[in-house]
């Protein structure tokens, strides 16, 4: 990738964190680890690789998106904000009782999300019918997802990971955000759900394992998943939880804490920092 | 009597009838001979997807086919669809109110056999809480097949309620109509009013029949749909007879039994007798015996109509 389209990323990266960080804040309500440590993600999904039309966010031949570790929905809105699906003001009405924008996503309220999600383990499943819906209408549109590590603990995971092997769902390219902490501390002390990549190969998954931080790393393995016919692909990405951020860094407590008025100040400060150099 | 047949083996040919005609597609879970959808795999094998022993996957893969454009049916023991799927159902097809049809075999009791842990007294429960769920439990072979077109022709969420016994035909095929939400008269009455589900509605009948004995006048009246129920139909006839009796095969705790008393007691108070079985677990059995032991049967139908005549004020 050219270094100005990994600086125009990047930034479009730290735009999404600044919005995840907002909906946060203004809800004083939410998850903002996880938001920042899949920007990179979801920034060279929708600004790189997606096609997707925010005009026409139920058009029929869209790629597919589904954020299965759902409470990570601040980081979606904002890329979808960021995309131009809706206004980016509304990012503070997040979690609002008078808002579209609900505390998990939700497809019927929410411009641009393709799957209702929140309930782990969920997501992933749909995403592998959309993969199938595709196959059976003969449609080329790809459909990507995100799943958690720590969701890597809901049985149906890997009932789902069966099913994509199975029924060779090639069109299904899921990433794995693999940051290592969970809720309850590190996944390796809660329910250790490593080594994830051999899993996954034992499965019959095409897998790579990447620095989710790295747009050269996602770009090319995404289209190592384009062209892997007859496997699913599941990209491990190593990732830093609340990426960006220097106290929320790897801070387990930032998994579903908003920042204070003085946190929010320097969170933005940092981030700010780091668009355009 | 006319012929026996399973509401299980009328969906499975339904679904292989009306895949001539609509974009439907099925799921199983790895009871594909049992549900009769394998009369559907059989002539549409590229719109079959047995999905392993994996309810919950089936059901949230069904959300995501829905979410395509695409009317799939998954198909399991209601016991492993509205029971062990539940929360998928409600969170990946109830909230997003999403175009998927639970296709729901071997329902309440007349499973037999195989007991308690494959008899499911509890669907309707589960189901019937959920915000936006439609429920239909037909009666006989004619109204499954109805049931699976009405269900094709509704945009959103349907369970459909199958049995495994084989049940007596008791509509024409030709000239019956289904129209969702809307209970059938089986039979007109003026001292107690009969509301029957499933395969207690045959059982109503019989019922209704003993009850001329005794001088009593019961209307019967087939309630196909659970949810939306015919709140109209209910209070007319809470209003006409004064008693009223529901027979489900199913707990009568949060079933049918209960969705009528809530209609009745909101509306027109007047008594209501459940029959079903008496919040327990079912056991292996022989059917016949099964059914006598939980109290499904005309007589206890009868008994209940009195003690509700009797409760009048």
């Amino acid at each position: 990738m050219e270094q100005a389209k990994i600086k125009e990323l990047k930034n479009i990266a730290a735009h999404i964190k600044l919005g995840a960080l907002e909906a946060v804040h203004s809800a004083m309500s939410g998850h903002p680890g996880g938001s920042l440590s899949i920007a990179d993600i979801l920034a060279y999904l929708y600004f790189a690789e997606m096609n997707v039309d925010p005009q026409n966010p139920d058009w029929e031949d869209r790629d597919r998106f589904v954020l299965s570790k759902g409470h990570t929905a601040p980081g979606l809105y904002a890329v979808l904000a960021e995309k131009g699906y809706f206004p980016k003001e509304d990012l503070k009405t997040f979690r609002q009782i008078d808002s579209y924008l609900q505390g998990h996503p939700d497809m019927k309220s929410v411009p641009g999300v393709d799957m209702t999600t929140g309930s782990l383990g969920l997501g992933i499943s749909a995403a592998c019918g959309m993969a199938l819906a595709a196959k059976i209408k003969n449609k080329d549109y790809r459909v990507y997802a995100i799943l958690g590590d720590g969701e890597l603990a809901e049985g149906q995971v890997w009932e789902s990971a069966m099913f994509a092997a199975h029924y060779k769902l090639d069109n299904l390219c899921a990433f794995i955000d693999f940051n290592g902490l969970q809720i309850d501390g590190k996944i390796t002390e809660v329910m250790n759900s490593t080594p994830i990549d051999e899993k996954y190969k034992a499965f019959n998954w095409n897998v790579i394992v990447i620095d989710g931080h790295d747009l050269n790393q996602i770009e090319t393995a995404v289209n190592n998943a384009k062209v892997t016919k007859g496997k699913p692909t599941m990209i491990v990405c190593k990732t830093v939880k609340g990426n960006g951020v220097s106290f929320m860094e790897n801070q387990v407590h930032w998994h579903g804490t908003a920042p204070n008025k003085e946190q929010y100040e320097q969170a933005v400060a940092e981030i700010t920092a780091s668009i355009g150099g | 009597m006319a012929d026996k047949i399973a509401t299980r083996e009328a969906y499975g040919n339904a679904l292989a009838e009306f895949g001539d005609i609509y974009d439907i597609v099925v799921l199983d879970a790895d009871l594909a001979e049992a549900t009769k959808t394998l009369i559907f795999k059989k002539k549409f094998p590229h719109r079959f997807f047995d999905c392993g022993i994996a309810e919950g996957n089936m059901v949230t893969v069904a959300a995501g086919l829905a979410a395509s454009g695409l009317i799939p049916f998954a198909s399991s023991f209601a016991m492993f669809a509205a029971g062990r799927a539940f929360e998928q159902i409600r969170n990946a097809i109830g909230y997003p109110h999403l175009n998927v049809k639970i296709g729901a075999t071997h329902a309440g009791i007349s499973v037999g056999e195989d007991g308690a842990t494959h008899q499911c007294n509890e669907d309707l429960a589960t189901m019937r809480v959920i915000p936006g769920m439609t429920i239909i439990n037909p009666a006989d072979a004619v109204e499954a097949r109805a049931a699976v077109e009405a269900a094709i022709k509704y945009k959103g969420p349907v369970y459909l309620r199958f049995g495994r016994l084989a049940v007596p035909v008791l509509f024409d095929k030709e000239t019956y109509k289904m129209e969702l939400g809307k209970g059938i008269v089986m039979a007109d009455g003026k001292d107690a009013a009969i509301f029957a589900t499933g395969i207690m509605v045959n059982i109503a009948l019989e019922a209704r029949e003993l009850l001329k004995n005794d001088g009593i006048d019961a209307a019967v009246i087939n309630i196909h749909t659970i949810k939306p129920i015919d709140k109209n139909l209910i209070v007319r006839y809470a209003k006409s007879t004064g008693a009223i009796v529901t027979a489900e095969e199913h707990n009568i705790v949060n079933g049918f039994g209960s969705a009528v008393c809530e209609v009745v007691a909101e509306n027109c108070p007047v008594p209501v007798m459940r029959v079903g079985i008496n919040d327990s677990f079912g056991r292996s059995g022989k059917v016949p015996p099964l059914l006598e032991m939980y109290g499904l049967t005309p007589t206890n139908i009868t008994a209940n109509v009195k003690k509700a005549i009797n409760l009048k004020r």
